[in-house]
């Protein structure tokens, strides 16, 4: 019904998982990653499951980038593999 | 996080921004059981309001928000409540978790399970904020705490 919008935000995806993969600065890879989480919570809710959808972007995206963001803190900033 | 250099603008925005992040995930526990959401999606919002203050204000100021001590009671808390609910209409003849059989008067079936699954969620609520701002305390501590 929306396959546009759905092949649309799947490259959009996988896009942000192939950012995430190949940043240095791991930072911008955790706000990546929290770009990856809402990019799919839009495709579940484009799917019709609000719920999934709703939950992916509370923990994916909130708590779950939180804790990335907090673990940096302990180490180093950037990859050295 | 140690350094005394703190941005004004985060602190004004996030301060005014956390109070609406509660809001709304007040409202999305306890409207769980007629639209999208429930208590575990409430709670961790309200987990992240909190989390926005340790980042922003840091840890002392937030405190005054949710104690780091809080962590684990609240969260037992929240498990108690939900596991009492279901203990307590075992203990009056139903089954686990059978909502019409709470012991609240004047209340009819459809009314007692309303009622029934709005303490599972405050309870639920509860459990998942607590657990979640404990998890970012003690990973803040670092290894060598208890």
């Amino acid at each position: 019904m929306y396959f546009g919008l759905e092949t649309t935000l799947g490259l959009f995806l996988l896009a942000a998982a192939l950012i995430a993969l190949r940043l240095r600065n791991l930072l911008a890879a955790a706000v990546t990653l929290s770009v990856f989480s809402f990019i799919s919570a839009l495709i579940y809710l484009v799917m019709g499951a609000v719920d999934v959808a709703f939950t992916e972007a509370v923990v994916g995206a909130g708590i779950t980038g939180v804790l990335f963001i907090v673990v940096l803190f302990h180490t180093s900033r950037r990859s050295v593999d | 996080m140690t350094t005394s250099s703190r941005n004004p603008i985060l602190i004004t925005a996030s301060r005014l921004l956390a109070p609406f992040i509660q809001l709304f995930a007040l409202y999305v526990i306890f409207h769980g059981h007629y639209g999208p959401g429930g208590g575990f999606q409430g709670g961790a919002m309200l987990a992240a309001s909190v989390l926005l203050l340790r980042l922003s204000v840091g840890a002392e100021r937030s405190e005054l928000k949710f104690r780091k001590s809080w962590g684990t009671p609240v969260g037992a808390l929240g498990a108690l409540i939900f596991a009492g609910t279901g203990l307590l209409t075992l203990l009056l003849g139903g089954r686990f978790l059978e909502y019409h059989y709470l012991p609240l008067p004047d209340l009819s079936r459809a009314e007692l399970h309303s009622a029934g699954i709005l303490l599972i969620e405050v309870g639920v609520g509860l459990a998942v904020m607590a657990v979640l701002v404990g998890i970012y305390d003690d990973i803040m501590e670092g290894p060598g705490g208890d």
